[in-house]
């Protein structure tokens, strides 16, 4: 079994008629980075937050490793799918380190202490991402990127084998955008997990992602690799603005330019 | 203390214990203080033996003031304990069962109970953990409107806490029904008027909602994080809201029932642990049980040493101490 995801005509939608999402599919190969993009109010949060089983879904089905997602329970859940919000840490009283450890709660019993297996896993977790030497660090004291940074590696410390993340570079400035995806994709090559984003930075997501998926109003307009769904039809119909798709200069990946109006002759 | 380390086990042995050894201390103070002071060494001796002799120390010590402090001590520890809980599930810093309005509306309920004829057990219980649902249920309706501020939980409770006392005054100035005791012991607390067969009771139905809330501790942690994050690391969110809400509720209820309204030990209590030793829940709520308890037990010897003659409510003492600390966290949370 090879779909990790499988999404199959699903609606969402508030009040009576508001549709967020309608008759979506898709689905998410094992070891796939998949990026889900598209314009804002298109439902990409509201998807994310249905494939984590936060928010029920009205009509149709998600399987998680074969498994409908209504039948798991919330810790069963956790235990393989890790989710990184868009604002992932409020300000709280903790530590670094007791943050990356809460990674561990789907592991422990109710009334059990964390063991060397749970302070291994916070500190392999806090090292590959980064941020072992701020792990005395209260979350006030950090930047923007070094939280963002810990809640992955809370994510990572919940050992998943899916990481959901919600536009984790939007905060962040070109260094540290690129830092997080690079961040990604060793998760991928290196721990094996599938990554799910959403994102709106289409030129992030065409030269780190292994298929995309474009929605508007909650409809697929394209799903499938870079140079398929990045094309100057469908951007420009799903966004309503002029632009330019090139190729990158560096790498054989789609390149989306925008052309302002005072441009155009 | 730095909780980042190994050994959470021996942090909340050392706080548990700690704790209790101050408990302890407050027990013997309140045990060995009252209007017949005895010298230390008759009171050490009654303890000591263990013996219920007819001699008049060991009547007074054993079935006067050792279940009095007893009973201080469970009232401390639940209020304590209410109000840090409440404060992680609405994750607001100034919430507590007495300015939540949780306390006045037990009251309400039981003096109903009472002026109904019910009996204590389930009647009036029943009826006072009504009311504090109720109280509860609308100053949470009224705070989560769609235009609603910060501040508009701690005002609704503040406006219903009001709302409470004044049915309080009027039911009680209505019938004047010697059931009912008196409006100073609903309003300010007094806990002379239980008896040796009510505490232990009161500490039998305790002790397991002590047990449940300890076993929370973990997912009160992390909703501390926020409910949704809370969800994404498997906590059941909507489970630990109502066991806990309920809990609380069925908690504070049983104590106004004995003792009346006592204020602001829930949010006293938490708040200088929270400073001591940090966030996690796994230390705040055994610290928040035993050290809760042993502040009451101190108010309560307060207020029998402080009158030069009869005793004063303890309630004075605590809203002595805890009002100006609300006011001082209100101003420090906005800056």
């Amino acid at each position: 079994m090879n779909e990790v995801i499988q999404v199959e005509d699903i609606e969402v939608f508030y009040g009576k008629e508001q549709h967020i999402i309608r008759g979506l599919s898709f689905e998410v190969q094992r070891g796939e980075f998949f990026i889900i993009i598209g314009p804002n109010g298109s439902g990409k949060t509201t998807l994310l937050k249905a494939l984590a089983g936060v928010l029920r879904i009205k009509k149709g089905k998600i399987s998680i490793l074969g498994k409908p997602l209504a039948l798991y329970s919330r810790r069963e859940l956790a235990r393989i799918l890790a989710v990184v919000p868009q604002e992932p840490l409020a300000d709280c009283p903790f530590t670094v380190f007791e943050i990356v450890l809460m990674g561990r709660t789907p592991h422990l019993g109710i009334l059990e202490f964390e063991k060397d297996v749970d302070f291994e896993a916070a500190v392999d977790a806090m090292q590959f991402t980064g941020v072992y030497h701020l792990k005395d660090r209260k979350l006030s004291e950090l930047s923007s990127g070094e939280k963002q940074r810990v809640a992955i590696a809370r994510a990572l410390c919940q050992q998943p084998s899916i990481v959901l993340l919600d536009e984790p570079t939007s905060a962040l400035d070109l260094s540290h955008q690129l830092n997080v995806m690079d961040l990604m994709e060793s998760l991928k090559k290196e721990r094996k997990l599938t990554v799910v984003m959403v994102s709106h930075d289409l030129n992030l997501a065409a030269m780190y992602a292994d298929r995309l998926l474009l929605i508007k109003e909650g409809q697929s307009v394209s799903t499938g690799n870079p140079e398929v769904v990045l094309t100057f039809e469908k951007l420009e119909q799903t966004y309503n603005c002029v632009l330019l798709v090139d190729e990158h200069p560096a790498g054989k990946v789609p390149r989306v330019t925008l052309v302002p109006k005072k441009f155009i002759r | 203390m730095n909780t980042s380390d190994r050994d959470m086990f021996k942090h909340t042995i050392l706080v548990v214990l700690l704790s209790s050894v101050f408990l302890f201390l407050t027990m013997l103070l309140g045990i060995s203080v009252g209007s017949t002071t005895r010298n230390w060494r008759e009171i050490l001796d009654v303890l000591g033996s263990l013996t219920r002799g007819n001699s008049l120390a060991s009547t007074i010590i054993w079935k006067i003031r050792f279940p009095r402090v007893t009973l201080a001590a469970l009232v401390g520890s639940t209020l304590s304990l209410g109000g840090l809980t409440f404060q992680a599930l609405l994750r607001n810093p100034l919430a507590e069962p007495y300015i939540l309005g949780i306390s006045g509306g037990a009251a309400v309920g039981a003096i109903t109970g009472i002026l109904l004829g019910l009996s204590n057990f389930p009647g009036v219980s029943l009826l006072s953990f009504i009311g504090s649902m109720l109280t509860l249920f609308i100053v949470i309706l009224i705070s989560s409107g769609k235009n609603s501020r910060e501040d508009s939980l701690l005002l609704a409770g503040v406006m219903v806490n009001a709302f409470c006392s004044s049915i309080i005054i009027f039911l009680v100035s209505l019938t004047l029904d010697a059931r009912l005791h008196s409006i100073m012991f609903w309003l300010m607390g007094d806990l002379s008027l239980s008896s040796p067969e009510k505490v232990f009771m009161l500490l039998l139905f305790l002790l397991p909602c002590f047990v449940t809330i300890y076993s929370l501790a973990r997912p009160l942690n992390l909703i501390v994080m926020g409910r949704e994050t809370a969800e994404n690391l498997g906590v059941n969110t909507r489970l630990v809201y109502l066991v806990l809400v309920v809990l609380v509720s069925l908690m504070v209820s049983a104590v106004v029932c004995q003792s009346g309204l006592v204020g602001f030990v829930g949010l006293v209590i938490p708040h200088l642990l929270r400073l001591i030793i940090g966030a996690d829940h796994r230390l705040l709520i055994p610290a928040s049980i035993f050290g809760g308890a042993g502040y009451m037990v101190l108010c309560d010897v307060l207020a029998r040493v402080l009158p030069s003659q009869g005793e004063m409510p303890v309630g004075v003492i605590t809203a002595m101490i805890g009002a100006p600390l609300f006011i001082f966290l209100l101003k420090s949370s906005k800056s």
